[in-house]
């Protein structure tokens, strides 16, 4: 029995309904806004897991089911829509596994360090979510400035001069970004006469000749947009400085804002300048294999360059964001699934592996005083007395034993997932993408892209491996005392690495899951398909409660068997 | 009435990019201002220019697409001049608290050495 398709509007509606109700509290009931938080997160898991298994289907058959929720029940190209794929639940998935444990993160202390941390967080998972889901280019740039507006509180949260400087820039780039986001939307629907995707997808084909160049143009303004979003090189200099300056569970959740770019780039590039996309086929596939290489290369050199882990951790995620924009370009012209399955169970690892870092970063390198000393120093620039602010007196949780032991191993299992080394998850996504690249390169001779490819992903797991374990042996074997590291911040960290060990012990299912949804991306009929074809509901439909009340399931060209 | 609108669009933008570029901050959010300006003209042209049509068709009855204004773009162009509006605000927060935390207006919060 299959969920009823209300389910998809969910990821959108609980954060949205736990930010508002959170609005209407004083400051002064952190605690409840922190266990409201956590409600909604924990929430959200479970339909991200249940979306999941109805996205994947059983999964011996392994069908790639498209789940439309019409939202003004109007038929599908002209109404608004959302869309429920494999892709798309992968990554509300990949965002929930995120957002719980940074919020009980910044339980432990952080989320005392300003106003609205509570309510901000889950704005931004709305809009994280709501991107994932959206069919239309219209509706993804409005949940993306729902996602932007909450960052840029987000980023400035605990306030002081390096956040309020590296925030500046941080909205003067993204509202630069945004303007771009908007020309090229308008573009298109001046061409094509449409705003959704997989309409859109239907028409470039059979655009004239004289509207290709405009759509061309427009896809590059649009990508412009997401390319700065997904820090691709020369657009990414904003972001280790960002991320660096923000408090470390905003760090942690902000590792998937490059993702929500690259998921942007991936959908709209393979569903619009696929191999069926006739002569448009390849549009910007080597501006971005190039890019996505130049910007790994960038990542390499900044990781070996920075001195403190915050700043090694922005470069890291250039890497892992590198990474996954090469793969997408070579995929656009060569159709390679197989590669396309490496880098995005390479980007849901990295991914964790990062957020965990982030989360790292401040434990290890923190003194005697605790975090109680750093939240005076942030509170005192924020013009805020601690004494009169907190009603409740201050307590960080039981101080853990053996805390450095722990601290230790977990950056260890970080460092080896990000560099990708085995055995953890890390290796097996970057070495389904090598044998893909080498197997491409053998086949293909006198073609250097992947074999430009194969040295750098070697070369940056290198440099990510140099760098770390140089600022490892630095605080870690150099450090004599413990640092204090109350329970709520080694649980979240705990999670994220044993969610990195589940990966790695379930791989197996995992790898099919992304296969399928891989070659689901390279073959767009399927979404197109699932998004084309479904009927409105009806007011009539929705009164009686039939059986097959689950109309908005797209009948069969939805759905495909390999 | 399509040159004037170019030519209107061209010169919003053509002054935003240079204000934004500019080190200091008011500079930069007027610029931008000027910039979502430039941009959101492109959006409402991008429906055909008509001059007295309205977009609002009437129910029922055969309808001729030509003697109304195409309705989805000026939707658009709402929605985007409002979030627009919104974060141009929340810069301007923004750069009140830099102002105030460096004591200067300069972008990167110091003045560059002569």
């Amino acid at each position: 029995m299959t969920p009823p398709p209300h389910i998809i509007v969910l990821p959108i509606l609980i954060p949205l309904i736990a930010g508002a109700i959170m609005l209407m509290y004083d400051e002064r009931q952190r605690r409840l806004k922190l266990g409201l938080g956590l409600i909604s997160c924990v929430l959200q898991l479970g339909v991200a897991i249940a979306l999941i298994l109805r996205a994947g289907g059983s999964s011996e058959l392994g069908r790639n089911i498209v789940t439309l929720y019409l939202l003004g029940d109007w038929p599908s190209p002209y109404g608004i829509v959302l869309v429920l794929d494999r892709l798309s639940a992968l990554m509300l998935l990949l965002t929930s596994v995120v957002a719980l444990p940074a919020l009980i993160y910044a339980g432990a202390g952080w989320h005392r360090n300003g106003q609205h941390f509570n309510a901000l967080f889950q704005f931004l998972l709305m809009g994280v979510n709501g991107a994932f889901l959206t069919g239309d280019l219209f509706n993804l740039f409005v949940f993306f400035e729902v996602m932007l507006a909450a960052s840029y509180g987000l980023l400035l949260h605990g306030s002081g001069r390096v956040r309020v400087g590296a925030g500046l820039h941080y909205i003067a780039v993204n509202l630069l970004a945004a303007m771009l986001f908007l020309l090229g939307v308008a573009l298109i629907y001046g061409t094509t006469g449409t705003l959704n995707m997989a309409d859109l997808a239907t028409r470039i084909p059979r655009l004239s000749e004289a509207d290709r160049p405009m759509i061309h143009a427009a896809a590059a303004l649009l990508s412009g947009a997401f390319l700065i979003k997904a820090a691709m090189w020369p657009l990414c200099f904003w972001l280790p400085n960002a991320y660096g300056a923000a408090a470390p569970p905003v760090g942690a959740v902000f590792s998937l804002l490059t993702k929500v770019g690259a998921y942007v780039i991936i959908r709209l590039g393979l569903l619009l300048f696929g191999p069926a996309a006739g002569e448009s086929a390849g549009f910007g596939a080597q501006v971005l294999a190039m890019g996505g290489m130049a910007t790994m290369a960038y990542g390499s050199l900044g990781v070996l360059a920075a001195q403190d882990l915050g700043r090694m951790t922005g470069n890291l995620v250039l890497v892992s964001s590198g990474t996954l924009l090469a793969v997408a370009g070579l995929a656009m012209i060569y159709d390679d699934a197989p590669m396309l399955t490496g880098a995005l169970y390479y980007m849901f690892a990295s991914t964790l592996g990062l957020a965990a870092l982030f989360l790292l970063a401040e434990p290890i390198g923190r003194k005697e005083e605790g975090i109680a000393g750093l939240l005076a120093v942030t509170a005192e620039v924020y013009g805020l007395d601690p004494e009169e602010d907190d009603d409740e007196p201050r307590e960080e949780g039981t101080a853990i034993p053996g805390a450095t032991a722990l601290l230790g191993m977990a950056f260890l299992v970080c460092v080896l997932v990000v560099a990708g080394l085995p055995p953890l998850a890390g290796f097996l996504g970057k070495f389904g993408m090598l044998s893909g690249a080498v197997q491409r390169a053998w086949t293909l001779p006198g073609m250097w892209g992947h074999w430009a490819f194969v040295v750098l992903l070697i070369l940056s797991g290198l440099c990510t491996l140099i760098a770390l374990m140089r600022w490892g042996i630095q605080s870690l074997w150099a450090n004599g005392e413990d640092p204090p590291l109350p329970v709520m911040e080694a649980l979240p960290i705990l999670m994220l690495v044993g969610t990195v060990a589940l990966l790695t012990v379930q791989a197996e299912p995992a790898l099919r899951y992304l296969d399928r949804t891989a070659n689901a991306l390279t073959e767009n009929a399927v979404y197109i398909g699932g998004v084309m074809t479904a009927p409105p509901v009806g007011p009539e439909a929705l009164a009686s409660d039939a059986p097959d009340s689950d109309t908005a399931e797209p009948p069969a060209p939805g759905e495909v068997q390999p | 009435m399509e040159l004037t609108l170019s030519l209107g669009i061209g010169v919003l933008v053509g002054s935003g990019v240079w204000l934004a570029l500019r080190p200091r901050t008011f500079q930069v959010i007027v610029g931008l201002c000027l910039l979502s300006y430039g941009v959101n003209l492109f959006i409402f042209a991008m429906g055909r220019l008509v001059t007295g049509a309205a977009p609002i068709m009437p129910k029922g009855g055969f309808v001729n697409p030509d003697r109304y204004a195409d309705p989805v773009p000026q939707a658009l162009v709402l929605t985007a001049i409002v979030i627009g509006f919104a974060t141009t605000a929340l810069f301007l927060v923004v750069i009140m608290a830099s102002r105030g935390l460096t004591g200067t207006d300069h972008v990167d919060g110091k003045e560059r050495e002569q």
